[in-house]
């Protein structure tokens, strides 16, 4: 069902709210049609091998390449406008070694016979260099040895193979759309597409040839009062970026979207400025994403944990880990986290991670309790005892990733995602119903977390106000402030599978230098108790 | 290796040209060595050193434009990047806004490159960081941080006769010592062109002070506070001010900038008349580019003078049609200072916080330029003039416009490393201030 069919015929409908997101993306609901090699790629395989071999002969008792081609087109436009036109390609590949047991990575975009050789050998002085300070060697886990992988992005339309005449024309009729609506002034609309090529090898005899696809269509409408005082913009964010080709901009459907992002952009200029105080808030899967990346995926990297990223991203509140894993109550019961690499068109999923693991589904939280955490090679070794009071074996869950071949792979979050409801289809009149003053917030906003994920403030696209189980007129300048475990604690029922949704983002920054990461999460809506409010106006 | 020369850039320039068949033609280069390191735990953790130059090439038939980027230079993939780029600003409707491209211009005499960064190798960097390691160390502390240089060129050369090449270096050293408890934390750094201005031993030896006199923080409650900021607190601040000076927004109505009856403040006094604010490539402090992407000169700009709004970021198109000159893009930038140091500021001080950092920064309002964030990595309470004691980090809501209006001391200019993932930014230039009735919303237990 479309999105606007579903308000005119939902219940909810009749109670004000014109919010809802499209139940979608639970596994399997995709039938995919291959684009991109069905065999590997033979000269990138011998120009890996050649690597691999200067490597191992300058020194290195372990090493990997990537080989990748990264292509990706983008189209802007404002109004009646096009504001940009390009389409981009860059080739190259990046070689990681280890000397006794430190790190060395070098790269170029010269993808030569020669190139390959010399950057391998600069990787192996490189780690020479670093060693003199080392203190603890690094280990790897065992990983099963894939010689032969192929791997595709499941879409149906390659993006590159429609005219850029038709996507020009999809923006501008979105753009006309949202401009029909009285008092909606500006619009900004963008496409962009990627098709990365991304080959790996490794010593241990592991070849994986993938080809991955994402697409993003996107829009923000805004309106400016007639007396010029007041401006306020929505943004597309109910349309998530994914891992498909062209079927996504037809699928999300941003051109019949569009009226309605404009309507609310305009209703947002005489909404109620909230009064700041405590709140039950309705928090819909199209913004519940964002904070669950924040306050769960985040603080559950474990090299953050371990002090890894304290100079930029930070560290974890989860900390020291014997006080956390296994006891740490991270919500209540029927809180599941699952982190996977496996949904179709979700924006994280792959065959193979950057260092040649094949990923697993896991459970990052089960039950309300922390019960694992994100792992590669290198870390999952860190885990033993825990692993081992498990029963389980200590294996990298495959989240390593590099955003290009310029950059060095090291531990990215997967697909994370809050499980529905088990029980039952929690619907979202249910999680309204029991409110008797309420926020329901649809869609992504501002939003800023501390270096240990404790302290965070969360904005919005929109904003409606619940009285006595009903929801009611449009709030503006409203935030939300929380405290992780509490605001988790506070959460006292989630949808079902009706209300899930998979949000995400292309640009999740961690590293140094910083690398952008690309990853999806699926939740269903929520329900929290007495969270904390603030008017976010200033007057000048 | 190393990046491409002027003479080979002109070449490479001139073979895409010369394939061009469109109405007008615009090539970009950028070819760049880096390399960086990162420690953890007292020992290196990752590196890399990469070598990547890539070409842009920007079509144009009549109004009709369109670009293609390739990192590949033989004669098919030349032919192939020209070719793409000419298809799709065939499909692509006209741009009633292109101004065509830029013939030959004067450039100011800009010098921001220097051999010591650009001939840096790993057992340099290696050496560098053990002098922040080995204190770390000595003081059972935690030290990690990152390394990072960039040396390379940029050239811009057009079918109407533009040709421009410029050389850059530029390496940025930041790094966050804690304690083995988890509860203290600091951090110093900073951004240099030179290689030989980096002392990454004093920084570490900053970093190591502030994690041990932060140890164990008490709580204060938020509310507004008069407040000492160190340099990198207020660039953090002073960086989204900047940000935010397109004009074209401002005339539209949809910028802090932007004037109630219509147009823009520009001749307003919006600040303390104290705070000037400027770019300009020939000033050697600033170390800013001489041209920007279109190949049109970065000039002199004074954007604030006595708290007054002197100048907005006008693109071409824009300044035609307002009867402006074009600014480019500030391409670094440097606030002027007072007499004040930060010692003085603290003793005049009866009852505030001083703040090292902030983290997270992200818009709430761009009505009023609102943005919120936290401290981070030292912060203090100051009483009766002295620092008493370290105090858990705090959530703010607060706007550069209403900081620069409630300025009370202005200490000496000094650059700062002012990206948050302290990577190579432009350079930016600022002094200390202490200033009154900065809003912070809620604590944090984040050490």
């Amino acid at each position: 069902m479309k999105r606007r069919d579903f308000i005119r015929h939902s219940a909810v409908a009749a109670a004000g709210l014109t919010v809802f997101p499209r139940p979608e993306l639970l596994h399997g609901v995709l039938s995919p049609v291959a684009h991109g090699p069905v065999v590997q790629d033979a000269a990138r395989r011998e120009l890996a091998s050649r690597a691999l071999e200067a490597a191992r002969s300058a020194g290195a008792d372990w090493a990997d390449i990537r080989i990748n081609t990264n292509r990706n087109q983008g189209i802007s436009t404002r109004e009646r406008r096009i504001t940009g036109v390009s389409d981009n390609v860059t080739s190259g590949f990046g070689v990681r070694v280890l000397v006794d047991g430190t790190w060395g990575f070098a790269a170029s975009g010269n993808v030569t016979n020669d190139e390959v050789v010399r950057v391998a050998r600069q990787a192996v002085t490189q780690a020479r260099a670093n060693r003199a300070a080392q203190r603890e060697p690094v280990r790897l886990a065992p990983a099963d040895v894939e010689p032969n992988g192929v791997w595709r992005s499941p879409i149906r339309t390659d993006p590159f193979e429609i005219p850029i005449e038709d996507k020009v024309e999809y923006l501008f009729a979105a753009n006309e759309a949202a401009l029909t609506v009285s008092g909606s002034r500006f619009v900004n609309s963008s496409m962009f597409f990627l098709r990365e090529d991304k080959f790996y090898g490794n010593s241990e005899g592991t070849f994986t040839d993938q080809t991955i696809y994402r697409a993003y269509p996107r829009m923000t409408v805004t309106a400016v009062s007639s007396d010029g005082a007041d401006f306020q913009s929505r943004a597309s964010t109910d349309i998530a970026p994914r891992a498909l080709g062209w079927e996504h901009v037809t699928d999300s459907d941003m051109l019949g979207l569009a009226p309605m992002f404009a309507e609310e952009a305009v209703e947002k200029l005489s909404a109620r400025s909230v009064d700041p105080g405590e709140y039950d808030l309705v928090l819909l899967p199209t913004h519940l994403w964002l904070t669950l990346h924040e306050a769960i995926a985040h603080p559950t990297e474990l090299d953050r944990i371990m002090g890894f990223e304290a100079n930029y991203a930070g560290t974890s509140f989860i900390y020291p880990l014997e006080d956390y894993l296994g006891t740490f109550r991270y919500g209540p019961e029927f809180m599941n986290v699952v982190g996977e690499r496996s949904s179709p068109g979700a924006l994280s999923t792959v065959g193979w991670d950057d260092e040649g693991v094949a990923p697993r589904d896991y459970h990052i939280i089960r039950d309300g309790v922390l019960n694992d955490l994100q792992t590669t090679r290198e870390q999952a070794l860190w885990l033993e005892d825990w692993y081992r009071s498990q029963g389980r074996e200590a294996r990298s869950h495959g989240n390593s990733y590099a955003q290009s071949w310029a950059d060095v792979q090291f531990q990215r979050m997967p697909n994370i995602n809050l499980e529905p409801y088990p029980d039952r289809d929690v619907s979202l009149e249910e999680l309204i119903g029991d409110i008797d003053r309420g926020i329901i917030i649809d869609g992504d906003g501002s939003f800023s977390i501390d270096q240990q994920r404790y302290n965070a403030q969360f904005g919005g696209q929109t904003f409606r106000e619940i009285r006595n189980g009903r929801v009611e007129g449009m709030l503006k300048d409203v935030a939300y402030q929380i405290q992780t475990p509490q605001f988790w604690n506070a959460m006292d029922l989630c949808g079902g599978p009706s209300t899930y949704f998979m949000g995400g983002a292309f640009g999740d920054g961690k590293g140094q230098p910083a690398q952008s990461n690309a990853i999806s999460h699926g939740c269903p809506a929520t329900r929290h108790r007495n969270i904390t409010v603030i008017n976010t106006a200033r007057s000048v | 290796m190393a990046f491409l020369s002027e003479s080979e850039a002109r070449e490479l320039t001139r073979r895409v040209l010369a394939l061009s068949q469109a109405d007008h033609c615009r090539v970009n280069i950028s070819s760049d060595m880096e390399g960086n390191t990162r420690f953890a735990q007292n020992q290196m953790s990752t590196s890399g050193d990469i070598q990547n130059t890539t070409l842009t090439v920007n079509s144009a038939f009549g109004l009709q434009v369109a670009s293609s980027t390739t990192n590949r230079f033989d004669d098919a993939s030349l032919e192939q990047v020209v070719r793409t780029s000419e298809a799709l600003a065939r499909l692509a409707p006209e741009d009633r806004e292109y101004m065509g491209e830029l013939g030959a211009q004067a450039y100011p005499d800009s010098r921001s490159y220097y051999e010591s960064t650009a001939n840096l190798e790993p057992d340099v960097r290696a050496r560098a960081i053990a002098e922040v390691t080995e204190q770390s160390v000595a003081e059972d502390l935690i030290s990690t941080g990152f390394l990072t240089h960039r040396s390379g060129a940029s050239c811009v050369a057009t079918s109407a006769g533009l040709f421009a090449y410029t050389t850059d270096s530029r390496a940025n050293f930041t790094t966050t010592i804690r304690t083995p408890d988890g509860t203290g934390s600091g951090w110093a750094g900073t951004s240099v062109n030179d290689w030989n201005d980096l002392r990454t031993g004093e920084l570490g030896s900053i970093a190591v002070q502030k994690a041990i006199q932060s140890r164990e923080p008490r709580d204060v409650e938020p509310g507004r506070w008069t407040v000492v900021m160190e340099p990198t607190a207020v660039g953090n601040m002073v960086n989204l001010m900047m940000n935010s000076l397109s004009a074209r927004a401002a005339d539209e109505g949809r910028s802090f900038f932007s004037s109630p009856g219509g147009g823009n403040k520009i001749g307003e006094q919006f600040v303390d008349s104290r705070v000037t604010i400027h770019s300009d490539p020939e000033d050697r402090r600033i170390h800013s580019t001489p041209f920007n992407n279109e190949g049109l000169p970065n000039r002199r700009t004074v954007w604030v003078q006595d708290g007054v709004l002197q100048e907005l970021n006008y693109d071409r198109y824009w300044a035609e049609q307002n009867g402006r000159e074009p600014t480019g893009f500030p391409s670094g930038w440097y606030m002027a200072g007072g007499s004040d140091t930060l010692e003085e500021m603290i003793a005049s001080t009866e009852r505030g916080l001083l703040l090292t950092r902030f983290w997270y920064i992200r818009g709430v309002d761009p009505r009023t330029i609102l943005f919120t964030g936290l401290t981070r990595d030292g912060t203090f309470l100051i009483e009766n003039g002295r620092i008493s004691h370290p105090v858990k980090n705090l959530r703010w809501n607060e706007t550069p416009i209403f900081m620069l209006n409630n300025i009370e001391m202005m200490g000496a200019p000094v650059r700062i490393s002012s990206g948050e993932s302290a990577g190579l930014t432009p350079t930016v230039i600022v002094p200390p201030l202490k200033v009154r009735d900065f809003a912070f919303t809620s604590t944090s237990d984040a050490i």
